[in-house]
């Protein structure tokens, strides 16, 4: 019987199978952050249980943390007083249950999915869970990873186990090279736009083929991060070489569980034939910088495309289409290029890695950011992204051209900390989420690579990479 | 306690893909409780004005026009939608907010595959039809306010004249049923974890170093 990678994780953590199909499966890593966990926490006390296993937790807070944080700053100068209580509130339960916590302090603190491959805690083989669905950018490592709810938290935390039933398996092939100036993010989006939001629902959704074989663990996490804008709450990418690269020059494993473990780990890719449930291949030579014009991540067009309109739309996506069109004020433009952008945030868990800033500096390098744009901000992904990026001097090629050099944390990617966009303000954004009201009340997103989010600072309006 | 039935009237939202934010827009995330959600429920569309955690609604401005503001449908108990309903984010207030709310049931072609678990452990039965049967249930709600029975024993919703089954994975359904507890559940087979996890330890130490 031809397995593929995620038939093979789920038997590997198969504690017990019942009648009708639900499983209990074994969690080996679980991450907190500080705003899905509070109630996680309260519910043991309430049942006066502990964790499981302690060493399979790791926490740090990221949602809720300024950005502009400098030296000396802890949780208490928080001025928003109840984003204060939650890093606080984190900072007590790690120490009341003993879990190991990077908090605000900490010199490696950041997204929790950059910090917890950074520091090795992500390893191939596990599965990986924490609530928040971008859990699924650990799949890159050939991990079962998903996100939970805060109730599965607690119960993750209280039993080391899920209750949850199969999915079906999907098979994503990208072959081929991509043109100059496109990045993961395009191929991801791209790939949203082709099959929608709902497209990979209730399938846990495996990317190969020359391209994925081709790219960096960096690029890896970005396709895998984005799985749920395609409905996959399950990313997956097999192991081969440049994971096992990165992941000895990240880990602190000792020299004979490491190569202990190598072996294992390169068992990890789906056998050749193995059945999938959907299939799609996609030419990624054919995509071109991708960017969103509504309010759903499948409100995908290339870049110099024209914006959808009425006459063009399906009847049963039109009523979505008027909202989404009347909410991102394209009343007057006719392709992207003739909207004109107020912010831009490279940064969040999709694209706050060292190679997207360095992608981002190359293409500003030596250029001003446009006065039509009121703020231009950096926020690397965590501690370790930014010391990188400041030694290799990135920092001075973003502050030179007029950008703001921020501290990790997600940021402007949802409006939950000081960075948010004002009403009706148009922001180029390398985040995973154009919602209505993600980065702010009534602000307007549109999502895109870090190249192109670097162009549209230096331009003030969407432009050719080429 | 045993839930056999949820009856009630039927709030139609037709609009395809309404993500968790919409649901619970992120600023009420800061709350470290799980109860009092209810008045942030589809904040962006049910208040004219920018809502913060602690609010109430006497002192905002309300969006008239939204549905859960229209007197017929102010203590709707089941929801109708399209399709993709809670999609994005994996924020369990989401359904705390429509819990609290007074929402029992979610009907819709499909649901976010995160959201649609947290509902069974919050009482709030998702129920997956064809679209189809979606549009039939649409086109009886133009007719004016619907009270829908949804029995769970039979898994079966009536509507007027029409009545048509949903399935739903019997663990699932139980837990709504019976008001179980999930970490009681798992907790009986504590020592077939201990045991797994003993086994784990010696095939794939790495993981526990």
């Amino acid at each position: 019987m031809k397995s593929t990678l995620y038939d093979k994780l789920w038997n590997e953590h198969l504690v017990h199978a019942n009648d009708s199909g639900e499983a209990l499966i074994y969690i080996d890593r679980h991450y907190l952050h500080e705003v899905t966990s509070p109630q996680a926490f309260e519910g043991l006390r309430y049942k006066n249980l502990v964790p499981w296993r302690l060493n399979a937790n790791v926490a740090t807070p990221d949602h809720n943390v300024p950005t502009t944080r400098g030296k000396s700053f802890t949780a208490d100068s928080i001025e928003d007083e109840i984003s204060k209580i939650q890093v606080v509130e984190l900072d007590k339960n790690c120490h009341e249950f003993n879990i190991q916590q990077f908090d605000i302090e900490s010199p490696e603190q950041g997204i929790v999915h950059v910090m917890g491959p950074e520091l090795g805690y992500t390893l191939p083989g596990m599965t990986i869970v924490c609530g928040d669905s971008h859990t699924s950018t650990h799949g890159a490592f050939g991990c079962l990873a998903m996100g939970i709810g805060t109730s599965e938290v607690e119960h993750v935390l209280a039993t080391q186990c899920l209750q949850i039933s199969k999915l079906k398996n999907m098979q994503v092939i990208f072959e081929g090279q991509p043109r100059a100036g496109v990045t993961s993010k395009d191929i991801v989006l791209y790939l949203i736009k082709l099959i929608g939001t709902a497209g990979g629902t209730s399938h846990a959704m495996e990317f190969s083929g020359s391209y994925i074989d081709s790219i960096s663990m960096e690029s890896r996490m970005t396709i895998c991060n984005m799985a749920i804008e395609a409905g996959a709450k399950v990313g997956l990418i097999g192991v081969d070489q440049i994971t096992l690269d990165y992941v000895k020059s990240h880990s602190s494993l000792s020299s004979e569980n490491l190569n202990l473990a190598q072996n294992f780990w390169k068992t990890l890719r789906s056998d050749d034939g193995a059945i999938f449930d959907k299939n799609i291949n996609i030419d990624v030579a054919l995509i071109k910088p991708q960017v969103t014009w509504g309010t759903s991540p499948e409100m995908t067009i290339d870049f110099d495309a024209k914006i959808p309109v009425e006459s063009n739309t399906p009847k049963d996506e039109l009523e979505n289409f008027k909202l989404a069109k009347a909410y991102m004020g394209l009343e007057d433009a006719e392709t992207l290029k003739d909207l004109s952008f107020n912010r831009v945030f490279i940064g969040s868990c999709t694209n706050s890695r060292i190679e997207d800033l360095r992608l981002a500096a190359g293409v500003i390098k030596g250029q001003k950011v446009s006065e039509k744009i009121t703020e231009a901000i950096v926020v690397p992904g965590s501690g370790m992204v930014k010391a990188q990026a400041e030694a290799e001097g990135l920092d001075a090629i973003f502050k030179e051209a007029g950008f703001l050099w921020r501290d990790p944390g997600c940021s402007m990617c949802l409006g939950m900390n000081p960075d948010q966009l004002k009403p009706y303000e148009r922001c180029a954004s390398t985040s995973n989420r154009n919602f209505e009201g993600r980065q702010g009340n009534l602000g307007r997103t549109h999502l895109m690579s870090p190249i192109m989010a670097a162009l549209t600072a230096i331009h003030g309006t969407i432009s050719d990479p080429s | 306690m045993s839930n056999s039935s949820i009856q009630g009237v039927v709030a139609p939202f037709d609009r395809d893909n309404i993500d968790t934010d919409q649901i619970i827009p992120t600023e009420y995330l800061k709350s470290i409780k799980k109860f009092g959600f209810g008045d942030y429920l589809f904040d962006g569309w049910r208040y004219l004005d920018q809502g913060r955690l602690g609010m109430i609604p006497s002192e905002r401005s309300i969006n008239q026009e939204f549905i859960l503001n229209q007197p017929a449908f102010q203590s709707s108990t089941i929801l109708l939608t399209r399709d993709n309903f809670g999609c994005g984010s994996s924020r369990e207030h989401a359904v705390w907010a429509l819990r609290d709310f007074g929402f029992q049931a979610v009907i819709a072609s499909s649901f976010g595959d995160i959201f649609y678990n947290n509902c069974f452990k919050n009482q709030i039965l998702p129920i997956k039809i064809s679209k189809e049967n979606i549009t039939l249930l649409f086109e009886l709600s133009t007719l004016g306010p619907q009270s829908f029975e949804i029995s769970l024993i039979e898994q079966e919703i009536k509507a007027g004249n029409i009545s048509m089954s949903f399935e739903v994975e019997a663990n699932q359904i139980n837990r709504i049923i019976h008001n179980l507890d999930d970490i009681d559940i798992t907790l009986k087979n504590k020592e077939r974890i201990e045991l797994f996890e003993m086994n784990r330890r010696n095939a794939r130490p790495w993981i526990f170093e």
